[in-house]
């Protein structure tokens, strides 16, 4: 496979338990080997090196856990100072840094606490200012809110997304759920079977996902499409012909809808559908019953799709 | 039944006390030291750990079971030339160090092998994600996250060594053990051997007090 992703962005891994996802991220940090082909990272290509300098790169790549993965015996002051000792910088500096890092993840008053006495939320806050303590230029995360409730999972979301913006870390990040891809992602990539089978902008591929592993995964958090079970249930209460239409990105409403009703003389009713946001851009889709006359009603159709944002349901 | 001469009793109880404690705490540092490098050798040659090494993990393995099932008697008795060839004697509480040292040192080694398999391997991972190498992900990371239990661990390996140390007494060491057999068993003074028994509980006690607080200091 190959993949990229350009300094700056979040870039989401999204696939089901077992896709390899996990795998592939562990690559970009050498804690494991690809059998074949190459990991660079910048200008450094790092499945080619060892001992020292492998070290050294690891520093330059922040890594957080779903487990949190903290040293227990230490304070989250001693924590967060692991990283920058292990970059040889001295007392005073770490210190300055530690309280830095403490400031902007907001745990400034837990130094001296040690993991046991955290919330799971508190704890995946200190992964963080951990992983960010050598200024790293990518951030890597392996299902870092899995293990948190939804508030706290926006928490630390937030908390990666200022880290993107105010530091501009590249973050690359595993999770299976598309919430999380939704929520901050610019780009995402779905895995199957240990392969990549689609990537791209996260509006292009919630918008128009391909594989079928993807159009589930979409339609596990944009609840505008029907499930093949939905979908028959609509019809045994409608039994005219149905299409579906994407909602127009930059329409509040939509004058497709009121003008083929209109030319046509057919009926056309929601029977479901949404409309939400994505990336601050309107989107969504509406599945629509056509009725009246059959010449009428294949002229309605053939007229909405052609306006590029439509295709009938003959599926179920 | 006799009447006790502490006049003659008392002295040799402090002289025995303190081989007792000679041999006690001489077997526990030489042995704590070998063992924990044993331990610490186990650890991380073992499949799939940081300095996986099938050939020196297999090696270790088999010697330490080898030893560990052996009755302390047993090598006591067996290692007489050795501990003659170090120590230039075989009698006495210092020479029983040897031995004592040879049993704790194979025990603590699995002690500190099970307590340092425990730690959280998301610990380990993120030690070397952050690019520590093996031996500082070892130092820094893998022992101090099993202090506590390693503490609790030594813990018990004293309470054995004072067991153990009775036992060397039999075969000329001397110490409590000894005395308890010698003045008080076979000349049937039952008080001698209750004192000496009391004795040696209050030992264990302390040991056993003292770790459970160090164990608690160290766990967070
Ligand atoms: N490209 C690949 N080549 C060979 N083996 C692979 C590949 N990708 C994944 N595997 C294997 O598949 C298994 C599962 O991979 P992995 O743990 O990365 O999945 P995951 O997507 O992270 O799953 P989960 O969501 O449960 O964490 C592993 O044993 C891994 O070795
Ligand atoms: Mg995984």
């Amino acid at each position: 496979m190959s993949l990229r992703v350009e300094a700056g962005q979040i870039f989401g891994i999204v696939g089901y338990s077992g896709a390899g996802k996990s795998t592939l991220l562990r690559t970009v940090n050498a804690l494991e080997r690809p059998t074949g082909g190459r990991v660079r990272v910048g200008d450094v290509e790092i499945s080619a090196l060892a001992g020292r300098e492998l070290h050294r790169a690891r520093q330059r790549i922040g890594m957080i856990f779903q487990q949190f993965n903290l040293l227990r015996s230490r304070t989250v002051y001693k924590n967060i100072a692991y990283p920058l000792k292990l970059a040889g910088l001295g007392e005073a500096q770490i210190l300055d840094r530690v309280e830095e890092l403490l400031a902007f993840v907001g745990l400034s008053d837990k130094a001296l606490s040690y993991p046991s006495q955290l919330s799971g939320g508190q704890k995946q806050r200190v992964g963080i200012a951990r992983a960010l303590a050598n200024r790293p230029d990518v951030l890597i995360s392996d299902e870092s809110t899995s293990a948190l409730d939804p508030q706290t999972t926006g928490e630390v979301l937030d908390l990666l997304r200022r880290a993107n913006r105010e530091y501009g870390t590249t973050i690359l990040l595993v999770t299976h759920e598309m919430d999380v891809i939704r929520e901050i992602c610019d780009r995402v990539a779905v895995m199957q079977d240990g392969r990549v089978v689609e990537h791209g902008d996260v509006f292009d591929v919630f918008a128009h996902p391909q594989h079928p592993t993807t159009r589930r995964f979409v339609s596990s958090v944009l609840h505008h499409l029907p499930s093949d079970e939905t979908l028959r249930r609509i019809r045994a209460r409608h039994p005219g012909r149905l299409v579906q239409l994407d909602h127009a990105p930059d329409e509040s409403s939509d004058p497709l809808v009121s003008r083929v009703a209109r030319d046509h003389g057919v009926g056309l009713e929601v029977v479901y559908g949404g409309v939400g946001e994505l990336q601050s851009r309107r989107f969504g889709s509406l599945t629509i019953e056509v009725s009246g006359a059959e010449p009428a009603v294949e002229a309605a159709i053939v007229d909405l799709v052609a306006s590029g944002r439509a295709a009938e349901v003959t599926h179920a | 039944m006799r009447e006790t001469d502490f006049g003659a009793f008392l002295p040799r109880l402090g002289d025995a006390l303190l081989e007792t404690l000679l041999m006690v705490t001489g077997a526990f540092l030489f042995a704590g030291i070998i063992g924990l490098l044993l331990g610490l050798l186990l650890y991380a040659s073992r499949p799939g750990n940081l300095l996986e090494n099938r050939v020196v993990f297999a090696v270790l393995n088999v010697v330490i079971n080898v030893v560990r099932p052996v009755p302390f008697i047993i090598i006591a008795i067996a290692i007489i030339p050795f501990t003659r060839l170090l120590v230039g004697t075989s009698i006495g509480a210092g020479a029983a160090i040897v031995p004592l040292t040879l049993a704790a040192a194979v025990a603590v080694a699995r002690i500190a092998e099970s307590n340092l398999v425990a730690v959280d391997p998301g610990a380990v991972e993120a030690g070397f994600a952050m690019g520590a190498g093996p031996a500082r992900v070892l130092f820094t990371i893998v022992v101090p996250e099993a202090l506590g239990p390693l503490v609790l661990g030594f813990t018990y390996i004293v309470v054995a060594l004072v067991d153990a140390s009775a036992v060397a007494g039999v075969i000329g060491a001397g110490g409590l053990g000894d005395l308890a057999i010698r003045y008080g068993y076979q000349r049937f003074d039952t008080l001698v051997v209750v004192v000496i028994v009391v004795i040696l509980i209050v030992l264990v006690q302390a040991a056993q007090l003292l770790g459970d607080r160090i164990a608690r200091a160290v766990m967070h």
